[in-house]
């Protein structure tokens, strides 16, 4: 069967129809579609447009921070150690090895966004095609997908995280595994039951009587309405996920030195904590403010999508 | 690969002429598997052997109250539900064989659900979630596209206005306006409508009424219009078709059953419905409490223990459905000669 | 009740072992074999195959599961690779000092949780509702590891109020109820009830907000009860999700640990997991696991009874 697929880009998109198909009729009513709703509603909230602004700088430094930080994150000097906030030189005081904190912590965002972030979109695809097929197929495949699902939910997340980090061994793709790990059950479990919700309403049983393959209604009725939930459960869970990942490097289960990474900054600098506690605390205030603005930013996203009906 | 005809007259793809009913249902049974507490596994008997006709061009009405298998009838008769037996012949031909599949008898028939936003895609737009249909049966997409444009002109609703937008920037009745633009963009024969206008407000009820007799008309499409609204299916049908508890207790002409019923649930159902008419209002007793539990629907005639007529024989035998007037038929032992029932007419008629 | 109690205990069985499995499948992902960490770097293959055949690790993998499965249900957990002593005997003294500190950090959470709760609940869009919504916030996004270290430098290294690590005076692994050690209790127990804290009070601000829009507070304001008597009953239906959630907690808490015990150097769980993946003693990081993970299946369970006993509303069939 050869069903032209012009329906499913057109869902999937958000709304506005391509060229080709509104070349007839130029003068539409503008209509923002759910998407551009959302972003209307989101741009109006200024604690989400705030949380969005911090996200955005921290990306921008973590992706120029090679070219931009002040000094070599890497090069130390013995002489200069554990320098306080506010040195002429070291801005934010130097590091128990002499080196430069403020050039460290920019040059850390890197991989602590990394290693924060990516397990999150790795367990968002893996977890939604598990909970989309558990949802949307139903009867058997259902119960043995969520079944082995809930054998994961029988593990605190901390302690799945440890676990495999501590059987995996330390460094940065264990640690990305293992929390991809822990994240994948929990967002196929909201993955099939927004699925099973979803296939419940009348719009499925009208696309089935439509004569539409049950892969083309998937694709064009199903995911554009699950997507959108699943991925601000997603988002919710970044802020654990940067915790989690930066406390594995914390234990020594992440990332190794001399990598500068905020959890692994962290506890180096847990002996400085009587000779300079500002500076040791540092890359903790890093790890706060990231995910708190990745948490203030998905509560936004969660209210700005909540569209009466 | 299948092609929508280009013709808009239905009647040229007819097979068995005007005299064939285009949908033909007997035996149908569906019973819903239940557990309750204890582990015993138990059914609702939700559609309990229901046999009817609909014929070409006419609007069969359907009611009862909520639970009598009105709407679990409307899904198996799209294939939503599988049935559990029982035949679907729709135009003479056996509907899920290999003359007739599932996928070319739904291009013929199409359903309007009750509530107009769960039965549109939230994220798609009006004009796309009517082009889905042509689209998936082949048709190219600026064609289906046009095709949408000309159905919601059709319906009522200016293209320029509300092709691009989405369910829930329209108000309900424009909503459904668009449900039945999409039930006909495959060009149907039959227009299944399941509580179709319930949910509007009786002014936009009114307007989506004369729309669907327009559109019959144009088109030449057979309905089967089930409601819960006596003076609506009065207004719309042809012939009406009254269950009880999964199954027919009365069917035929509007007229005859609504003014004249035959069964004595049909006249407490048409009692029990408010009138404005001082003269008009019946005697007759209203309905007492709410149906018995299809898991365990009463014995003999299922109606006898909220019926005014009931005597023993009613608990003891199921009443078939038989004729009593021109195209009108009942089941009910005490319309019906020789049954045994005090007020059954006498037999000599028949004989 | 009953039959409602052993249909989740059907559930639960199955569980259970599926946790079972993941813990001994958790050593087999190990790179190396488990030997490696204590044999010898000369050992010859003959030691090598002496050793494997000791520990049962000669047989195919099923085969060991089930031998593992069989102790792990007479209480043999094993014997640590690092101390020669018998798992079990670890894993308890450990679960002691983490239940301990987890509790308390539970109670406090619930204390401040429900009480902000209430408060942001009763009176939203207030200053009160703000606070409250912006501690929950806090409790949630805050590394608690980075807390406990922040609270180390403001009272000990800086104030010295109070001491920064271990559990008790005398430097010893074992907790006990008196002045001296509830001194060594307070930091790390006020940082892990950051997180319940935060959960508990968003939780039982949505709950109270929930209740008190609803028609029956309105019936029973209107009848002339006084505001005491409809804080009775928003505390009544508040209480089972309220209760349950504090449950979940207690189990977050003691499998999450780890963190906040290695920062205060606490004797528990946490401590001996992290010892456990440094020296590569794999039968200990799988016995704790599966300790902790298996406490957990038992509290989820138990939530879920408890809360149905205290919620008519909700379907025991």
């Amino acid at each position: 069967m050869t069903a032209p697929i012009t329906a499913a880009s057109m869902a999937l998109d958000g709304g506005v129809l391509s060229a080709g198909d509104a070349a007839p009729e130029a003068a539409f009513v503008p209509s923002r579609g759910f998407w551009g709703h959302v972003g209307h509603r989101l741009v109006r909230d200024p604690v989400a447009m705030g949380a969005g602004a911090v996200i955005l700088l921290v990306v921008l430094i973590a992706i120029l921070s090679p070219w931009i930080t002040p000094m070599d994150p890497y090069k130390g000097s013995m002489l200069r150690r554990l320098k306080h906030v506010g040195d002429a030189t070291y801005w934010l005081g130097s590091d128990e090895l002499g080196r430069d904190m403020i050039s460290r912590l920019m040059l850390g965002s890197r991989l602590s966004l990394f290693i924060g972030v990516t397990p999150v979109l790795i367990a968002f695809v893996i977890g939604s095609a598990i909970g989309i097929l558990a949802g949307y197929v139903g009867g058997w495949t259902n119960t043995i997908l969520m079944r082995t699902i809930d054998v994961f939910f029988a593990f605190p997340s901390v302690l799945l995280a440890i676990a495999l980090s501590g059987a995996l061994g330390a460094g940065i793709f264990n640690s990305i595994v293992s929390l991809t790990c822990v994240f994948v059950p929990q967002i196929a479990r909201v993955a099939e039951s927004v699925t099973t919700g979803i296939r419940k309403r009348d719009y499925i049983d009208a696309a089935k009587l439509s004569g539409a393959l049950p892969l083309t209604i998937m694709r064009v009725q199903v995911l554009g309405n699950v997507v959108g939930p699943i991925f601000v459960y997603a988002t919710s869970l970044i802020s654990v996920s940067m915790i989690l990942a930066s406390g594995l490097s914390f234990l020594g289960l992440g990332v190794r030195p001399p990598e500068p990474e905020w959890g692994l900054m962290l506890n180096t600098l847990r002996t400085a904590i009587y000779a300079n506690p500002v500076v040791a605390a540092l890359p903790g205030v890093c790890i706060f403010v990231v995910s708190i603005a990745f948490n203030l930013f998905s509560d936004g996203l969660r209210a700005a999508m909540e569209i009466r009906q | 690969m299948s092609v929508i005809p280009d013709a808009p007259d239905p009647f040229a793809r007819d097979r068995g002429g005007p005299a064939q009913p285009l949908l033909s249902v007997s035996g149908l049974y569906k019973h819903f598997p239940v557990r309750k507490a204890g582990g015993k596994k138990q059914v609702v008997r939700a559609v309990d052997g229901v046999d009817f006709d609909v014929l070409k061009g006419e609007t069969l009405g359907i009611v009862g109250e909520s639970g009598c298998g009105k709407s679990t009838t409307a899904k198996l008769l799209m294939g939503l539900i599988e049935r559990d037996a029982g035949s679907l012949l729709y135009d003479g031909q056996p509907v899920g064989e290999r003359v007739m599949p599932w996928r070319s008898y739904r291009r013929q028939v199409q359903m309007v659900f009750q509530d107009s936003y769960a039965s549109l895609n939230p994220r798609m737009t009006v004009e796309q979630s009517i082009a889905f249909g042509p689209k998936v049966n082949g048709v190219p997409g600026r064609e289906a596209v046009e095709r949408a444009r000309a159905l919601l002109a059709r319906v009522g609703l200016e293209p320029k206005r509300f092709a691009g937008r989405y369910p829930h920037e329209i108000s309900g009745g424009q909503r459904q306006r668009v449900n039945i633009a999409r039930s006909l963009a495959l060009e149907p024969r039959l227009v299944l409508l399941d509580e179709a206008v319930s949910a509007l407000d009786k002014s936009v009820e009114a307007q989506v009424l004369n729309l669907l007799l327009d559109l019959k008309a144009e088109f030449g499409l057979t309905y089967i219009f089930i409601s819960h609204d006596l003076n609506v299916v009065r207004f719309i049908s042809d012939r009406v078709m009254v269950m009880y508890l999964g199954r027919v207790s009365e069917i035929g002409p509007s007229d005859t059953v609504l003014d004249a019923p035959a069964h004595p649930y049909t006249e407490a159902l048409l009692a029990s419905m408010p009138s404005l008419d001082p003269n008009n209002r019946t005697q007759a007793a209203l309905l007492q409490g709410d149906p018995p539990n299809p898991i365990d629907p009463p014995s003999g005639c299922r109606f006898h223990p909220r019926c005014t007529l009931a005597e023993p024989i009613c608990s003891e035998t199921e009443p078939p459905l038989d004729t009593v007037g021109p195209l009108h038929r009942v089941s009910c032992l005490a319309r019906q000669p020789g049954s045994g029932h005090s007020a059954a007419p006498a037999r000599a008629l028949a004989a | 009740m009953l039959i409602y109690i052993l249909k989740r205990l059907v559930y639960v069985t199955p569980v259970a072992f599926g946790v079972s499995l993941v813990c001994f499948l958790l050593v087999h992902l190990a790179p190396g074999d488990a030997l490696s960490a204590v044999l010898p770097a000369d050992a010859t293959q003959e030691t090598i195959n002496e050793m494997k055949a000791a520990y049962g690790f000669d047989k195919p993998l099923p085969v060991q599961y089930l031998i593992w499965l069989w102790h792990v249900l007479h209480g043999d957990l094993g014997t640590s690779i690092a101390t020669g002593r018998p798992v079990l005997g670890e894993v308890s003294r450990a679960v002691v000092n983490s239940l301990i500190l987890a509790s308390v950090a539970t109670v406090i959470g619930f204390t401040f949780g429900t009480l902000f709760g209430f408060v942001a609940g009763y009176h939203r869009n207030s200053v009160a509702d703000r606070a409250a919504s912006a501690l929950s916030v806090f409790g949630v996004s805050v590394p608690h590891y980075w807390l406990g270290m922040v609270l180390v430098i403001v009272f000990s290294a800086t104030l010295g109020w109070l001491p920064p690590t271990g559990a008790g005076p005398d430097g010893s692994g074992n907790w006990r109820p008196d002045f001296d050690h509830l001194r060594y209790l307070i930091l790390p127990a006020v940082t892990m009830s950051v997180i319940p804290t935060g959960i508990i009070a968003r939780t039982v601000r949505a709950l109270v907000a929930d209740i008190l829009a609803q028609d029956f507070v309105e019936a029973l304001r209107a009848k002339g009860m006084d505001e005491f008597g409809v804080f009775k009953h928003v505390v009544r239906n508040a209480a089972p999700t309220a209760l349950a959630i504090m449950g979940l907690q207690l189990g977050y808490l003691l499998g999450g640990s780890i963190l906040v015990e290695t920062v205060f150097a606490w004797p528990g769980t946490g401590f001996l997991l992290n010892a456990a993946i440094f020296q590569r003693d794999l039968p200990l990081l799988q016995g704790s696991i599966l300790v902790l993970a298996m406490f957990f299946v038992v509290l989820n369970l138990l939530v879920d009874v408890m809360q149905t006993a205290l919620d008519p509303r909700i379907e025991r069939a």
